[in-house]
C-alpha cells in the first residue's frame, strides 16, 4: 500500500511537471529553409522567457496540413497561401524572416559579380533555347566580359523546395513562355539541365562543372564562395545580391494584410531591389487566440531583438515598415 | 509435438511468443498495404492503374503523373548494380572460400561485413563529393571513348558525362549490396563437403575445375538466395542514391543520363508535396514499389523452391 501510495505522488508529480511544461511550449512545424534562425531565435527567446519553442522542419506541404489539422500552434509554409485557401482552412498568415535565391555561375575567367544577366536571358537558359555563353543575348549585356563559345550546363534542384518556387515564380513572372511551358511550383518539369538535391547539391555540381548556371539561397552562394551574377531589376537597374538589395525588394513590394500578405517576393518595383527574393511565411489557425497570443508575442520580440541573429544566419530581416503592417494585422484580427 | 507443448508451461509460452512475433509482421505488411492504398485512393481514382503506369509525364504544376519513369529508372539502377555486384561478389566469395590463405580470410571478412554497417546517407555523400567527380572526370570519359562508337552498345554511353547519372548510382548500388551477395555466397560455398571436394582434387582437378564444378554447383542456391536478398535491397535503396541520380522524370538510355527511380522521387519530392493529388500520387507510387517488391520476391522464391526440389530429388 505504502508502495502504491509512493507510487501516486510519483506520477502526480511527473504529470504536473509535465503540465507546466506543456504551458510554456509552442509547437510549430514546416519549413525546412528558416528552421536555423526560427530555433537560434527561440534559444534567446527561451532564455529570456523560458518558453520553448519546439520547432519541428518537416516541409512546407507538412507545416500546412499540420495546421489545417490543428495539430500544432503555428505551421510554417516558404510558399504563401492564397486568401481562399486561408479563408477555407481559417488561417492567418504574416511572413517572418526573407531570404533571397541567388544565379550562380562557373564560367573559367569570370569572377564573382561580373556577370550581368536579365530575365529574358534567365528564362531562356532554363527553357533551353539559350544553349552557349557566347550568345548574343548575354554577350550584348556583358561587352567587357570574355565569354566562352561553350554549351551552357543547367544545372537545378532535384528535390521539392521553396527555393525552387521562388525562382519558378520569378522565371513565371518575367517570362510569358516559362509560365506557359513549366510554370512555378516546389518542384516543375525542367525543360532543360541536371538536378542536385538539395542547395548543397547545386552548390556542388555548379561549382565542380565548368560553364554552369545554378541557383541557391543566398546563404549557400556566399558560405560556398560560388559566383553570383548580377541580374536587371524591373526598375531597369543592374543589382548585386547583397541584405541592402533584399532589404529593398522588401520594402518596397506591395504586401497587403488584407490579403493575409500573399505574396511573392519577386520583381519587387524598388529601383535597388534584388529581383529574386521570397519571405517565409507563418501560419495560425483563427479560432486559437491563447495560444495565437504565444506565437505572436514570440514573434513580436524576434521582430524586435532578432535581426542581428538573423543576419549572423544570412536570413534577411524584414523592413521596419513591414513589421509595422505586421504587427497592425494581428490587432486587426484580435491578437 | 502438441502434446509435449501442453506438458511444458514454458514451451507453451515460447511458441506463443514465436507466432505473435511471426504474425506481427504479416499485421504490419497488411497495415502498410492498406494506408498505401487508401492515401493513393485519390490518385488511383483520377488516373487508373494502367494510366498511370503506362504515362511517362510528371508534372507537379499541371497536376499529372505516372510512373513509367520512375519504374523504368528503378528496374534500370537495380539491373545494372547487379550486373555490376554479382561477379565481384562472387569473386570474393570463392577467393575467401577456396583461394585465400588462411589469415587473410579474417581481415577480408570483416572488411565486407564493415561494407554492409556503412549507414547509406554516408555512401549518399560519398557518392555526391568523391565518387561523381571521378566518375565524370575519369572513368566515364573514357567509356565513352571505348564504347561510345560501338553500334547497339554505343547508346548506352551517349551525352556529356556529369557524373550524375544512372552508372554512378549503380556502382554505389552495387557498393551497397556486394557485402549481402559476398557473406551469403561464401557461406553457401563454405558448406560445400570437403570430402567431396578432396575427391575432385585426388583425381586431378584444378582449382578452377574444383571451384567451376563441384563448389559452385553445390551452392548455387545460396548464392541464388543471396542475390535475392540484395536485388530487394537495391529495389528500396533510397538516400544514397538520391544525391547521384538527379531526379529526372525522363525515359533515357544512356548510362551518363539523370534518371529517377521510386525512392528516389519519394525522397525528394515527399516533403514539399503541396496539393493533394501530388501527394497522392507519391503514395502510389510507393504502392507500385510494393508490388513490384512482392512480385520479385514472389519469383525469385518460386525458383528457389523449384530449385530445391529439384535439388533434393
Amino acid at each position: 500500500m505504502k508502495m502504491f501510495l509512493k507510487l501516486a505522488m510519483a506520477l502526480a508529480l511527473v504529470f504536473s511537471f509535465a503540465h507546466a511544461e506543456a504551458a510554456e511550449l509552442l509547437n510549430g512545424a514546416g519549413a525546412t529553409f528558416p528552421y536555423p534562425v526560427y530555433s537560434a531565435w527561440a534559444f534567446d527567446y527561451n532564455k529570456v522567457t523560458g518558453t520553448r519553442l519546439n520547432y519541428q522542419s518537416i516541409g512546407s506541404g507538412g507545416g500546412i496540413r499540420q495546421i489545417t489539422e490543428r495539430t500544432v500552434d503555428f505551421g510554417a509554409s516558404d510558399a504563401p497561401l492564397t486568401p481562399e485557401q486561408l479563408g477555407k482552412d481559417r488561417l492567418l498568415q504574416f511572413p517572418a524572416v526573407m531570404g533571397g535565391v541567388v544565379p550562380v555561375v562557373t564560367i573559367p575567367g569570370v569572377k564573382a559579380g561580373e556577370l550581368k544577366l536579365d530575365s529574358n536571358a534567365v528564362c531562356n537558359i532554363y527553357l533551353g533555347e539559350l544553349k552557349y555563353w557566347d550568345d548574343n543575348r548575354i554577350k550584348s549585356l556583358n561587352p567587357k566580359v570574355n565569354l566562352p563559345h561553350s554549351g551552357i550546363n543547367v544545372v537545378h534542384r532535384s528535390d521539392g523546395s521553396g527555393t525552387t518556387a521562388i525562382f519558378t515564380n520569378y522565371l513565371s513572372g518575367v517570362c510569358p513562355a516559362w509560365k506557359n511551358k513549366v510554370g512555378a511550383g516546389t518542384s516543375v518539369k525542367w525543360p532543360v539541365g541536371i538536378g542536385g538535391k538539395g542547395n548543397e547539391g547545386v552548390a556542388n555540381y555548379t561549382k565542380r562543372t565548368p560553364n554552369s548556371i545554378g541557383y541557391v539561397e543566398f546563404a549557400y552562394a556566399e558560405q560556398n564562395k560560388l559566383s553570383y551574377t548580377l541580374l536587371k531589376n524591373p526598375a531597369g537597374n543592374f543589382v548585386e545580391p547583397n541584405f541592402k538589395t533584399f532589404e529593398d525588394a522588401a520594402a518596397t513590394a506591395n504586401f497587403d494584410p488584407k490579403k493575409h500578405f500573399d505574396l511573392w517576393l519577386v520583381n519587387a518595383p524598388g529601383k535597388h531591389a534584388w529581383p529574386i527574393a521570397g519571405a517565409t511565411f507563418i501560419l495560425l489557425a483563427k479560432e486559437k487566440t491563447d495560444s495565437n497570443k504565444k506565437v505572436v508575442k514570440f514573434f513580436d520580440w524576434a521582430f524586435s531583438n532578432g535581426d542581428k541573429k538573423a543576419k549572423e544566419l544570412v536570413y534577411v530581416p524584414l523592413p521596419k515598415s513591414l513589421k509595422d503592417k505586421i504587427r497592425a494585422y494581428w490587432k486587426a484580427n484580435g491578437i | 509435438m502438441p502434446r509435449t507443448a501442453k506438458k511444458n508451461p514454458v514451451d507453451n509460452i515460447f511458441s506463443l511468443v514465436t507466432a505473435a512475433a511471426s504474425f506481427s509482421v504479416i499485421i504490419l505488411i497488411i497495415g502498410i498495404l492498406y494506408v498505401l492504398v487508401s492515401e493513393s485512393s485519390l490518385a488511383i481514382g483520377r488516373f487508373g492503374i494502367w494510366k498511370f503506369l503506362s504515362s511517362t509525364d510528371w508534372d507537379p504544376v499541371k497536376e499529372s503523373f505516372g510512373a513509367l519513369t520512375n519504374v523504368y529508372g528503378t528496374a534500370f539502377t537495380t539491373l545494372l548494380s547487379l550486373v555490376i555486384a554479382i561477379p565481384v561478389a562472387i569473386g570474393i566469395a570463392i577467393f575467401v572460400t577456396e583461394i585465400s590463405p588462411n589469415f587473410l580470410k579474417g581481415p577480408i571478412g570483416a572488411a565486407i561485413e564493415l561494407l554492409a554497417a556503412i549507414p547509406s546517407i554516408i555512401y549518399g555523400m560519398w557518392g555526391l563529393f568523391t565518387l561523381s567527380p571521378i566518375m565524370s572526370n575519369h572513368i566515364e570519359p573514357f567509356l565513352k571513348k571505348i564504347f561510345g562508337s560501338v553500334p547497339l552498345v554505343g547508346i548506352l554511353f551517349q551525352g556529356t558525362p556529369m557524373g550524375i547519372d544512372i552508372l554512378t548510382a549503380s556502382v554505389i548500388l552495387s557498393i551497397m549490396i556486394i557485402p549481402f551477395t559476398a557473406s551469403i555466397s561464401r557461406d553457401s560455398f563454405n558448406l560445400t563437403p570437403s570430402v567431396v571436394k578432396e575427391s575432385a582434387y585426388a583425381i586431378g582437378a584444378t582449382k578452377w575445375e574444383v571451384v567451376k564444378n563441384v563448389v559452385i554447383p553445390y551452392s548455387k542456391l545460396g548464392v541464388f538466395g543471396g542475390i535475392v536478398l540484395s536485388l530487394g535491397r537495391a529495389l528500396g535503396e533510397t538516400m544514397a542514391v538520391a544525391f547521384v541520380l538527379g531526379n529526372n522524370h525522363r525515359i533515357t538510355t544512356s548510362l551518363f543520363d539523370a534518371a529517377a527511380t521510386i525512392t528516389v522521387t519519394l525522397a525528394n519530392e515527399f516533403a514539399e508535396a503541396d496539393t493533394d493529388i501530388y501527394l497522392s500520387s507519391l503514395f502510389y507510387l510507393a504502392l507500385v514499389l510494393f508490388v513490384m517488391s512482392f512480385i520479385t520476391l514472389a519469383i525469385a522464391k518460386f525458383f528457389l523452391l523449384r530449385a530445391e526440389k529439384k535439388y533434393s530429388r
